[in-house]
């Protein structure tokens, strides 16, 4: 047996004062066992030290909330008693250092965390985000992202409805792999984690504990160096056919009344989930782990409380149902074991071969885990470019929406979201590539939106700023597609909270997104927390993705972006002052990178928001598309290229040039689509409610054209905005 | 019209199917994989997925698994048999079905809406469609169909092939070949014509809102055929 000291305690990645800590409230040094709980149990990943006391501040009430943080995953209702589960999840750290099962396992812990709660899942969403397309691991850490989130996901047989990707030098040395599902379940048929009652056997599911992935919530809460690629090993394996097997073997064991409560095998395993139900009951948990199943000889205490094995649950079953849930799982083939019960001591009891190996109290592990005020600066709100006429004098519109629509960050996804199956299940009615994915509530008339967004360049110049415009950018997603927003889920993905200017980025964001959902009663019901996503003293900037929900009453009144009929009118509701700054035509035309994101107006984002919601209700619009990266031009030509349809743009009037109107980037803006005979009846909404919007143009031809400045063919805009990762990825 | 659609522990359209079979007038009953037999039925079904996982080969293990011998005596009564996507590996697998299904040309799996061509009406799965070309859904892997130089002329002498990759206008050439597909073959029949096995996903397209009608015809035509 390994002698504990100080040495090894800092090797597990606790630090100093927190290994003096543990030594204090045991009274004594703890074995190796024990070590590794703690370790598992106070890492950031898992005790949110860092963040905890700012999390506390997010918004996460409103009448439509049925669970909100704390759970495996947020739950909201959606009438007539079906309720959603949702959540994000990082899995950043493994996917950088193996893309294929990283990605497939943040797909799968993120999908168990859903079914967890008794939700059959019926969407999968990501936000992914890697380096600049020229740094040399780019091109292979996407195909192998791609390929792991497909596996799993396609596997499975849930579609994957959205995404978003984006590219950015400060991912060179971290990716950022968010997952994110949506399940259905029946409100008053929800399970918790919170174990109650004692003597009630403790139930092992799934598949057996092997080696893979020890230590691996650790790892996720470790900066990266040169030596990352020894890391591999702590990289979890995932097997989505067995998860297939658990997920159809849990519901169906959940559709009798044998289950107390149920928690399915994560970050730092069985450690935390037992903990955590033991916690969260006032509880103690006894666990013989020679009865754990293993994949491997001679698997040592240590070893099987810290293994991240993928596809395993474990499950509180009522006294003398065992023999009952145990039929449904040799029925799908999978393990069945029952490895300890629940006690009244409230300390984990760990046995192996008839010997105690480790007690410790619940307390200590939970409660009494570290909590940390780290410091933290404000950023302060940069100045305003101001652009002189000569930098525009050169420019030609055409160049530039050409150029903007083969950003990397603008153009076309295609590639990677036919890897998905995005129609399996029979009820995708909205598939990827659009402002939101929607799916249909099975059998009913209603159907769920879903979208994931983040926006790293306004957080990074303005972390407040961009908190609250995520959120926004959201909200007008769900919207967009004729959803009502309901609820998010955040993934807060940073740099190292031991820094200063890091923390305060996190800081600030969590304000900017609490003030923005209360605002919009767009409440965070779920989320996670990646810190330390920083290699070689070179950090991410700050990455909160916010995956949100709508609700679609009657799913025949969804709307998509693509333009509808020649002879409509095109307007923009919101307002365009032109905002360029940290505009993509300001980083990529203008080469100007400093100055203040755009501005939010919450009032705006709301009334602009409801209003082109109740038109759409109203049937009185055809298309909608939020205005946002690469502005209105940017925008009309994704409209036009997906209706294959020509737009003649009005001249515009006010004070800001062309440049400025069509490629600004302000806030709270949708482009709608109007037949003739209802354009004086959306007029007079508009103007009732002091709504401030443009006529924007006419839909017809196959160019698009302005007066003298623009006339450009769908064909060859669509070439540029459809082959650039296409042609990146062959290359 | 009774139906009966097999469940493979890793089908994922097996429920996609029975929607679709219900809609069009089956009386549809689902049959899981350890059952001993199939009750009596009008036509059988292997529903798209991953049978057991697929780690091995596309649709090996259910190839040997307790239920097809059930599956395989139908079918060689005459029984009409219908394999989709995984179901259609499964059929190969069996050697109910000549060929195999390789992995896709640029080996990526691809989801998308395809056309495909209607090659013969001279059997129970397409004769009352009045259309030539299909707009069908295609979710796979492995759906690059290959056989040797010997089966492709028996197939093609025996009218098996069913139906070919193609664009809107029916051009069933490399260039509307979404996975290397020999010839753009996309779906075979047996030589009775009784069993078809195609990779498109006709339950896929069954209504406006997902994006496509023509899964209908199929179907209607299918129930239409008894």
């Amino acid at each position: 047996m390994i002698e504990v000291n100080e040495k090894i305690a800092i090797e597990h990645g606790l630090k100093k004062d927190e290994y003096k800590k543990i030594c204090d409230l045991l009274k004594r040094t703890p074995n190796i066992t024990e070590l590794g709980v703690f370790s598992a149990m106070w890492n950031e990943h898992c005790s949110y030290k860092s963040s905890k006391r700012h999390l506390k501040k997010l918004h996460t009430k409103g009448k439509q909330v049925i669970q909100g943080p704390g759970e495996n995953a947020g739950v909201v209702d959606i009438d007539d008693n079906d309720a959603i589960v949702f959540k994000i999840e990082s899995h950043n750290h493994p996917s950088f250092i193996e893309p294929y099962q990283g990605a497939a396992t943040g797909v799968g812990g993120i999908m168990r965390d859903v079914f967890t709660m008794g939700a059959r899942p019926i969407a999968n969403l990501n936000s992914i985000h890697f380096g600049s397309p020229d740094h040399e691991k780019t091109r292979n850490l996407l195909r192998g992202v791609v390929k792991g989130i497909g596996g799993y996901g396609n596997c499975i047989g849930v579609p994957t409805i959205a995404g978003q990707t984006c590219f950015d030098e400060s991912y060179n040395g971290n990716i950022l792999v968010n997952a994110m599902t949506l399940g259905l379940v029946n409100k008053n048929k929800i399970f918790y984690s919170k174990a109650a009652g004692v003597n009630k056997p403790v139930i092992y599911v799934g598949s057996k504990t092997g080696r893979d992935g020890i230590h691996g919530a650790s790892m996720a809460s470790a900066i990266f160096d040169d030596k990352i690629e020894e890391k591999k090993p702590t990289v979890q394996v995932g097997d989505p056919f067995t998860e297939k097997l658990l997920l159809e073997a849990c519901l169906e064991l959940m559709a009798g009344k044998s289950i107390i409560s149920i928690q399915d095998m994560g970050a730092a395993g069985l450690t935390s989930s037992s903990i955590e139900m033991a916690s969260k009951g006032d509880l103690g948990i006894e666990i013989d782990l020679t009865k754990v199943p293993c994949r491997e000889e001679n698997m040592t205490p240590y070893e099987i409380m810290l293994s991240e094995s993928q596809e395993r649950m474990l499950i509180v079953l009522e006294e003398g149902k065992e023999k009952e849930a145990k039929k449904i799982f040799d029925k799908w083939n999978l393990d069945f074991a029952v490895i300890g019960k629940t006690t009244d001591s409230r300390n984990i009891e760990l046995f192996f071969k008839n010997e105690k190996v480790a007690e410790i109290p619940i307390d200590f592990l939970a409660e009494n885990a570290p909590m940390y005020d780290r410091k933290w600066i404000k950023s302060e709100l940069p100045k305003k470019n101001s652009f002189s006429k000569d930098q525009f004098k050169s420019l030609k519109l055409g160049e530039c929406l050409n150029k903007i629509l083969q950003d990397p960050n603008i153009s076309d996804k295609e590639w990677i979201w036919s890897q998905y199956d995005h129609t399996v299940m029979g009820d995708t009615i909205q598939r990827p590539g659009g402002d939101a994915g929607v799916v249909r509530v099975h059998g009913t008339n209603k159907a769920v939106a879903a979208a994931v967004d983040s926006s790293a360049t306004y957080c990074n110049a303005h972390p407040l700023t961009g908190g609250k415009q995520v959120v926004c950018e959201s909200w007008r997603n769900m919207i967009s597609v004729g959803a009502k927003p309901i609820a998010i889920t955040n993934c807060l993905n940073f740099g190292n909270p031991e820094k200063e200017k890091n923390m305060g980025e996190f800081v600030e964001c969590v304000e900017g997104i609490s003030e923005a959902s209360k605002y919009l009663n767009y409440p965070v019901v779920s989320g996670n927390v990646s810190f330390y996503n920083e290699t070689k003293d070179k950090g991410i900037k700050p990455t909160p993705s916010i995956g949100g929900i709508g609700l679609l009453a009657n799913y025949k009144k969804m709307i998509t972006m693509e333009l509808k009929n020649n002879g409509n009118y095109l307007f923009v509701i919101g307002k365009t002052e032109g905002h360029l700054d940290q505009s993509v035509f300001a980083r990529n035309i203008l080469s100007k990178f400093e100055g203040p994101p755009p501005e939010v107006n919450l009032f705006n984002e709301k009334q602009n928001g409801l209003i082109t919601l109740k038109l759409i209700n109203n049937n009185l619009i055809e298309t909608c598309h939020d205005v946002s990266l690469g502005g209105i031009l940017t925008a009309l030509s994704k409209m036009s290229i997906k209706g294959n349809k020509g737009i003649n743009i009005f001249p515009i009037n006010g004070l800001v040039n062309k440049f400025q109107y069509f490629f600004g980037e302000d806030q709270g803006r949708y482009i709608i689509e109007i037949k003739q005979e209802n354009l004086e009846n959306v007029e007079k909404i508009l103007k009732n409610d002091s709504i401030h919007f443009d006529k924007l143009g006419l839909i017809e031809g196959n160019e698009i054209s302005y007066g003298n400045d623009l006339k450009i063919s769908i064909d060859d805009i669509k070439q540029g905005y459809k082959k650039w990762l296409s042609e990146y990825m062959v290359n | 019209m009774k139906s009966s659609v097999i469940i493979f522990p890793g089908s994922n359209c097996d429920r996609d199917m029975d929607v679709a079979l219900k809609k069009f007038g089956f009386k549809n009953q689902m049959v899981w994989h350890n059952d001993d037999e199939i009750p009596k039925s009008d036509l059988i079904v292997l529903p798209g997925g991953f049978s057991y996982g697929d780690y091995l080969r596309c649709g090996s293990i259910a190839g040997k698994s307790k239920i097809i011998k059930s599956v395989i005596d139908f079918a060689n009564s005459g029984g009409l048999v219908l394999g989709i996507c995984n179901g259609f590996q499964i059929l190969t697998e069996t050697g109910l079905l000549p060929g195999i299904l390789q992995q896709n040309k640029y080996l990526n799996f691809i989801c998308k809406n395809v056309f495909v061509k209607i090659k013969n009406k001279e059997n129970k799965f397409f004769k009352d469609i009045k259309k030539e070309v299909l707009e069908l859904h295609i979710a796979h892997n492995e759906g690059n169909y290959f056989c040797s130089n010997d089966e492709l002329k028996s197939i093609e002498d025996n009218d098996q092939i069913a139906v070919t990759y193609c664009d809107q206008k029916g051009n069933d050439d490399e260039e509307n070949n979404p996975n290397g597909a020999l010839k753009n073959i996309a779906g075979v029949f047996s030589k009775n014509k009784n069993i078809l096995g195609m990779m498109p996903h006709p339950e896929r397209m069954i209504d406006q809102y997902l994006s496509g009608e023509d899964g209908s015809l199929f179907f209607e035509n299918l129930i239409g055929s008894f």
